[in-house]
């Protein structure tokens, strides 16, 4: 099972719920998932938290028919790539019409349930996307 | 450095094994390795093992050890054995250590070995073990599977460059035909382009047919300085480059989704090494987890122009009697990917063919032949050169 352990989840949880990744204030560039250390600046970057806006675009997107051990119940389900508007690209999920999809369209983020470990365990939130 | 040379080979059937474990599968590699190397155990100056996840696959860590203890070289001979661990691209990464420590003198007869052991999980476990070759924190956690990166990855391909599911498909049904030649091969059934297209759909765009098996099955080369190959061989083969890149982890953060930067650069690296191009290379085994691999694979290494790599799959450019032969072996796709050993099966690919041990996938006047290792989604690239001449 895709599963985590309750601090692994936790540890990250503001990032995954609310979109916040972080930003170089020496070269500018934002990160989503969050880097404590910068690729372009390394040891010479400035790193801040930031909070995106969460407006982005489909890179590209696949339907998963065989599911990741744990998401059986949700096939089939759309896994994409969505491009912020501040730059950073991240894997989620767009709820919605598979009809729907298309290379470039607009999408705006919502807070869902990601999965469950098992039938009494923790229930993971985060972030997917729906057409805007 | 030393020059360094290939003098033995051994690959054992690739499949579904129920009846061997994993230490029996690389002790066979291992002992046939040897056997046709001709040296001894008292010669073996070290041992690198590609294993991608023991602890995942059968629950067994300290792989090295254990191969070593169970092919006799450990309780008295005390041999060091090195597990290297890279994804997908273990057994490749296991060559380069090999060859790393042969070439710098430290020491002379040295094994690289690659097993996987994958089918004492059920399938679902075990595609979980191998999505952890992806970023388990923001690629797993939201349901990627690798046929849905390699997907997204297919789908931008066709976005951009009109790749088409026909042209991903010709790369299956040649590495089926050429598998049928392959005594070791998983799969010997020729398959077509209209089976490919009506098998399930596992990610949009790739069908099972796009996607390459899970497979138990060890290889494992004896490698040793070029000085002295003859001593041991009359057809030593030769390692004229070897190189490795990284990536991104996430396919997300890559800068071009349809480019396999770190394949490029080991490529790159491995042509600046070898004073060699594109058009020097006689045959490829190329990493084809997925059809789409193999298509971003020969443009990547550059065979195909970026955006042509289907449409020249599918003209049969890369055919055995095509302009650059690919996956003579049946590739990853036919032949079978236990993860672990997949980089060290190529060597040995290239090796049976420019030996002219090749049978009927036999490619005529095979000199030099390259391989391509990937681990992930393309975090890690490693690449050789071989060549019959030093």
């Amino acid at each position: 099972m895709i599963t985590m352990s309750v601090p692994r989840f936790w540890r990250k949880q503001i990032a995954r719920y609310n979109l916040v990744g972080t930003h170089c204030k020496q070269c500018g560039e934002y990160f989503y998932p969050p880097r404590n250390v910068c690729p372009a600046c390394r040891r010479e970057g400035e790193i801040e938290d930031f909070k995106f806006s969460g407006k982005g675009e489909l890179v590209t997107y696949t339907v998963i028919h065989t599911a990741a051990e744990g998401f059986e119940g949700q096939t089939p389900y759309v896994l994409a790539i969505v491009q912020l508007e501040e730059g950073p690209r991240l894997t989620t999920q767009i709820v919605g019409d598979v009809e729907d999809m298309s290379i470039g369209m607009k999408v705006k983020p919502v807070f869902r349930k990601l999965g469950q470990s098992g039938e009494r365990g923790m229930i993971y939130y985060g972030t997917k996307f729906v057409p805007a | 450095m030393r020059d360094v040379a290939i003098i033995g080979v051994k690959n054992t059937v690739f499949g579904e094994q129920w009846d061997r474990s994993i230490r029996d599968l690389v002790v066979e590699a291992g002992v046939g390795a040897v056997g046709d190397a001709g040296v001894t155990g008292e010669k073996i100056d070290s041992m690198f093992v590609g294993n991608m996840s023991g602890g995942q696959f059968v629950e067994q860590e300290h792989i090295g050890a254990l191969i070593a203890d169970y092919s006799g070289l450990a309780k008295n001979l005390h041999v060091p054995s090195t597990r290297v661990e890279a994804a997908c691209a273990s057994g490749g990464l296991a060559l380069r250590q090999g060859i790393y420590s042969v070439a710098s003198g430290m020491d002379d007869i040295v094994i690289a070995a690659g097993v996987e052991k994958m089918t004492d999980v059920p399938s679902p476990k075990a595609s979980t073990a191998l999505a952890a070759a992806a970023d388990r924190e923001w690629e797993g956690i939201m349901g990627a599977t690798f046929p849905g990166l390699y997907a997204m990855i297919a789908r931008m391909h066709m976005h951009k460059y009109g790749t088409t599911s026909e042209q991903l498909a010709a790369a299956a049904v040649k590495n089926h035909h050429n598998g049928q030649f392959n005594p070791i091969a998983q799969y010997k059934n020729k398959i077509t382009i209209e089976s490919v297209l009506k098998s399930i759909m596992v990610a949009d765009p790739l069908h099972i047919f796009d996607c390459s098996p899970i497979t138990d099955g060890a290889s494992a080369v004896v490698l040793a300085p070029a000085d002295v190959a003859h001593e041991y061989t009359d057809t030593p083969i030769y390692v004229k480059a070897t190189a490795q890149a990284s990536d991104t982890i996430a396919l997300h953060d890559r800068r071009d989704i349809t480019t396999l930067d770190a394949s490029v650069v080991a490529g790159k690296r491995a042509y600046e090494m070898a004073k060699m191009k594109p058009e020097d290379i006689d045959l490829v085994e190329v990493h084809d987890c997925f059809t789409i691999a193999e298509i971003c694979a020969i443009e990547d290494l550059g065979f195909a122009k970026k955006g042509e790599g289907g449409k020249v799959t599918i003209d049969g450019e890369t055919a055995i009697g095509g302009r650059i032969p690919v996956n003579t072996s049946g590739g990853l796709k036919a032949c079978g990917h236990p993860v672990g050993a997949t980089g060290v099966k190529q060597a040995i690919e290239i090796v049976e063919q420019l030996r002219g041990e090749a049978g009927k996938r036999q490619v005529d006047g095979a000199e030099i032949g390259m391989t391509h290792n990937v681990g992930g989604s393309g975090a890690t690239a490693v690449v050789h050169i071989f060549s019959r001449n030093r």
